[in-house]
């Protein structure tokens, strides 16, 4: 019997066989459900629809409902759709619940997970968001689903998929100073385009991927969807476990899997990532590569640090590296992912001197509360959505047309360095040039 | 909904890569499609995101809605490029263009969520095309496409393309979507 990737072994457990292939038709067991404010509804609705007023969910312990997308906004109906998750959440007596404008409120839903102990090795995890892969860098399954899939889980636990063929992206070497993941992940999805992982597993490896923290390997995850990867998966190492049980107050047993030595990948990718340069992904495609040397010089008027992708703790330490003792020139907005890092903003010192957010504030920089914020546009008074056709450098996620809100604002994806160092010359700057 | 035999009606064409906020922008998403007279709303919306340049091809700048109705398309099939349906998972987007009186989508391929989402959701048909069609039928087209047959006749051309098999989503496309699906199978209680 052929040997079977990481991503393989652990639909085969969930799906109670043996082994699997690619192409295989499998119903699998979900290990847990997230859902949040804009797709909740929705599925909560398919959910009573097919299971009746009156059903339970499949496992109360299982379900886990975030609201993070349009959080601080008067808008009417956004707020209503809280309410929808709450009275869902009383009805069903649901324990793992983050509500607004409480102590438990978190953000956004990817970095909230393994804040509060939700993503274990070996786990299947979906969630009725596309950056639900981010949870791939726990070595678990993790994936984005839609509202009728995830009514389908909540009554029955399970779900059919096809098993995805594995790539391969082995990183060797120690990444420089001013690179980050992002670099990385950007570089990838220029080589392979935003369609050049569809319905394929994304699997990072070498020692380039396992001398990253945690939530670096979480951003190389984050965008496996930008090449259309069904998932993106790192097996977990003592980094991993050391972070899980950390956070885990389940005590539920995990298993630690990795790709087998003969095990078969579609097609592999090897990068020397002391050879690459600080990248991004141009207006309106994350495909669209340059190097940030090439567009030196380009006039920008907005910088936004913030989301699943660049809005953790590591984003932000990098940006204020830059930050510290400067002064913006254009309109910078940093909005961190969620409570934990916004108050780690307000606790953790650079250098032994001010905060983090003393760092952002005395730049002249923005800051927003913890949410997806204006990622991806949102109500018109999302906190710093473009309203306007602005060029803005982003360390966000897509970059496609009206993505964080008029159709003819042009996106620039790239680092926190990389947009640190624009905010503060108002043009695309490589970080190399304050690094120095 | 229950599958069609033929589906007939006029294409709007579109290009490549266009992802869910494109399809429904994030700004209408608070709407919830559970509700019917929201469900109705997304249909005003649905490609409300497509910058007017590449609306409608070849010529682009074609209005998705007609004067008169501002909830449902003139238009029943969406011809359109690689990698339709990429970014955010929202199923939003499938409903939305339901909602606007589309049955079926020809595209080269699609991004895979938007793809489940149609089939399980049962909104409507994602067929493949074994040649890239965004260049060859225009906007305005009436189209002819037999379900079972999996033959798509351009009318106005006078031409025809082959499409690609349904495959194993066949079923559950035939059945509705996945809950009438599992029921027929008897995963799910009747």
């Amino acid at each position: 019997m052929a040997g079977m990737t990481l991503t393989e072994k652990i639909l085969a457990r969930h799906a109670g066989k043996p082994s699997v292939q690619p192409g295989d038709n499998i119903w699998v067991d979900v290990d847990i459900l997230m859902t949040h404010d804009v797709c909740g509804p929705g599925t909560i609705g398919v959910f009573h629809q097919n299971f009746g007023r009156d059903a339970k969910v499949w496992d109360r312990d299982k379900v886990v409902i975030i609201p993070d997308h349009y959080i601080f906004t008067a808008d009417a109906m956004a707020n209503r759709n809280v309410d929808v998750l709450r009275s869902f959440v009383a009805e069903q007596k649901l324990p793992h619940f983050y509500d607004v404008g409480t102590d438990r409120y978190k953000g956004v839903c990817h970095i909230a997970l393994p804040e509060e102990g939700h993503t274990r090795p070996g786990e299947i995890l979906l969630g009725t968001d596309s950056h639900t892969c981010t949870a791939g860098a726990f070595g678990e399954f993790a994936t984005g689903i839609g509202n009728t899939d995830a009514g389908f889980v909540l009554g029955t636990g399970k779900t059919w998929l096809k098993v995805p063929p594995t790539l391969r992206f082995v990183f060797k070497g120690e990444l420089p100073p001013y690179l980050m993941a992002k670099d990385l992940i950007l570089a990838v999805i220029g080589d392979i385009g935003c369609d050049g992982a569809t319905y394929q597993a994304m699997e990072f490896d070498g020692d380039g991927v396992f001398c990253l923290g945690i939530e670096e390997r979480m951003t190389l995850c984050n965008m496996a969807i930008e090449a259309g990867g069904k998932n993106g998966i790192i097996r977990a190492d003592k980094k991993t476990v050391d972070f899980v049980k950390s956070r885990d107050k389940s005590g539920k047993p995990f298993v630690v899997e990795q790709s087998d030595p003969d095990a078969r990948f579609a097609r592999e990718w090897v990068y020397d990532v002391t050879k690459l340069k600080p990248v991004v992904a141009k207006p309106h495609s994350p495909d669209n590569r340059a190097y940030v040397d090439e567009l030196k010089g380009s006039a920008i008027d907005r910088a936004y640090i913030g989301s699943c992708t660049g809005g953790k703790m590591t984003d932000f330490r990098a940006a204020a590296r830059l930050l510290k003792g400067h002064t913006v020139k254009v309109d910078t907005f940093v909005v961190p992912a969620t409570s934990e890092v916004a108050r780690q903003l307000r606790t953790e010192r650079v250098d032994g001197g001010p905060t983090l957010e003393e760092v952002f504030l005395s730049a002249g920089a923005k800051m927003g509360e913890p949410s997806c914020a204006a990622c991806l546009g949102g109500p018109s008074d999302t906190f710093g959505r473009l309203n306007t056709p602005l060029k803005c450098i982003s360390t966000t996620n897509r970059n496609f047309p009206g993505r964080m809100g008029h159709k003819q604002a042009e996106v620039f994806l790239a680092s926190p360095l990389t947009v640190a160092a624009s905010a503060l010359t108002g043009t695309i700057t490589d970080p190399r040039e304050f690094l120095a | 909904m229950t599958l069609q035999p033929v589906i007939q009606g006029k294409a709007y064409v579109l290009g490549d890569n266009i992802d869910t906020d494109q399809i429904i922008p994030a700004q209408y998403l608070t709407f919830n499609p559970a509700i019917p007279e929201e469900y109705r709303q997304f249909g005003k919306y649905a490609l409300a995101g497509v910058p007017a340049p590449q609306g409608g091809l070849p010529k682009g700048h074609v209005p998705f809605h007609a004067p008169g109705d501002e909830f449902v398309s003139p238009y029943r099939i969406i011809v359109a490029g690689r990698n339709f349906g990429c970014g955010s998972s929202r199923e939003h987007a499938p409903v939305a263009l339901d909602a606007a009186g589309i049955k079926a989508v020809v595209a080269e391929f699609y991004a895979r969520i938007f793809f489940r989402n149609s089939v399980n959701g049962g909104y409507l048909i994602p067929f493949e095309s074994v040649k890239r069609l965004c260049d060859t039928v225009c906007t305005g087209d009436e189209l002819r496409l037999d379900v079972a047959a999996g033959k798509l006749e351009n009318l106005t051309a006078r031409e025809s393309y082959e499409l690609r098999p349904l495959g194993e989503v066949a079923p559950i496309l035939e059945a509705g979507g996945i809950f009438p699906y599992a029921r027929s199978k008897g995963l799910l209680k009747a």
